[in-house]
């Protein structure tokens, strides 16, 4: 029998009953000394050591897990804080620009503020998205509620998502250009989603979007990405 | 009576609370094992899984009450750790593994399977070089080499949890191989 291929060291290690490739490795010396060979990496690897987590991390995990499960549960009145919200943000991007078309140095932003700034205002953006992209995975077309509330949402996060988009893209942040420019896209299909109507969006409507949800993992980016900008900004 | 997997799912798909939770103490530790593996970052590690267990709730309808709790809870967090390595690629803010948090505790728990200084010192080298090497494989080398070697799943499982076909599995597995088996060659050339 020829001598074994690389594949062949790879299989034979995983797999201990794949009786033709170890019948060859125990009769022929040559083979036999390559496959140690990649049996001594592939053992290195198995070194991987994993951060210890504590005996009550599954608790943990739990206490952080069980308010973000969609179930029937009183809603939280978002009022208050929704309203400060939107505010709150343009101000930040207000801010920023003022600070980004401003060159004199002495009354300017320096870089560091100004990235800052533009990193909150992304971040607290973004975590106002996740909420509505959070409401609207979950929603069904017969909440009719839930639906207009989070379109009215996305209506307003239009236009703060598109300023940031620009800010993003001046000053070459392309990540979150990306992203931004995503985002804004399924936000638009929200706020455009047809209105007055019963049920409030139509099961196929609804459908698309989560579908664009599911596919993209947007959601997912989005939390990533709020929290990795939140952190950058604080550490500016 | 404990409930066995299957049985919380089935519970917790009817709206019990208190079953999710027990699948979710069940699960953490295995399943931020993974999630490191496939992140080489704490932080990314502990986000995964909660998002991997939140996914898994709203799916709770699609689990085959036949198939491994566990084995469909690893396919939502190898597809989720694809999306994320997918996006760090795109953002090129990929950090290896030695960080703050993780760095000194993992040469502690690799140096002390054997504490001659000889081998203190591959281990040594091994902490700095393995993560680099899986930082340098694709996102579908390292998610099929993480639950091929570490997790122990078969050719056919790969696949199926990446949602590829066996022999692109098998490839990205043995290409990933090829490349940490060149990386680590100091390693394991001088233990041979």
């Amino acid at each position: 029998m020829a001598h074994l291929r690389e594949e062949d060291f790879v299989e034979a290690y995983y797999d201990p009953e794949l009786e033709a490739l170890h019948k060859h490795l125990a009769g022929c010396a040559e083979c036999r000394d390559r496959f140690e060979q990649w049996r001594h990496a592939l053992d290195a690897c198995s070194e991987y050591a994993i951060p210890e987590r504590s005996a009550s991390y599954g608790a943990e995990v739990w206490a952080q897990v069980a308010p973000r499960l969609p179930i029937a549960k009183p809603r939280r009145s978002w009022l208050q804080w929704w309203m400060l919200g939107p505010v709150f943000a343009s101000l930040l991007i207000l801010a920023f620009l003022a600070g980004r078309f401003t060159r004199e140095p002495e009354t300017g932003f320096s870089t560091k503020t100004r990235d800052r700034v533009l990193l909150m205002a992304i971040s607290d953006h973004l975590e106002r998205s996740q909420i509505v992209l959070t409401e609207l995975s979950h929603a069904t077309p017969d909440d009719s509620a839930a639906v207009s509330r989070e379109r009215d949402r996305a209506r307003e996060l239009v236009d703060e998502n598109r300023l940031l988009r620009l800010s993003a893209r001046r000053l070459g942040d392309t990540a979150n250009a990306v992203l931004l420019d995503d985002l804004g896209r399924v936000l638009l299909d929200i706020a455009n989603a047809p209105a007055n109507t019963t049920p409030a969006v139509s099961e196929e409507t609804l459908r698309t979007i989560q579908d664009r949800l599911e596919d993209n993992g947007l959601l997912f980016k989005v939390r990533i990405t709020a929290m990795d900008a939140r952190r950058k900004g604080q550490r500016l | 009576m404990e409930w066995s997997d299957r049985e919380a799912a089935a519970e917790a798909c009817k709206g019990n609370q208190y079953a999710f939770r027990i699948l979710v103490e069940r699960h953490s530790h295995a399943l931020f094992r993974l999630a490191f593996r496939m992140t080489g970052n704490e932080q990314d590690a502990e986000d995964l899984v909660q998002d991997t267990f939140i996914r898994a709730y709203r799916q709770l309808d699609r689990f085959d009450a036949r198939a491994s709790f566990s084995t469909w809870l690893y396919r939502i967090c190898a597809n989720r750790a694809l999306d994320l390595l997918r996006t760090r690629k795109v953002r090129k803010e990929y950090q290896p593994a030695q960080n703050d948090e993780g760095g000194p505790g993992w040469l502690e728990t690799v140096a002390a399977h054997d504490p001659s200084p000889e081998r203190l010192a591959h281990s040594r080298q091994l902490a700095d070089l393995l993560p680099a090497a899986l930082e340098n494989l694709t996102e579908l080398e390292r998610a099929a080499f993480v639950l091929r070697h570490y997790e122990g799943f078969d050719i056919h499982q790969v696949s199926e949890a990446l949602g590829v076909k066996a022999s692109a599995a098998k490839q990205s597995i043995f290409r990933a191989v090829q490349k940490l088996r060149r990386a680590l060659r100091p390693v394991w050339e001088a233990r041979a």
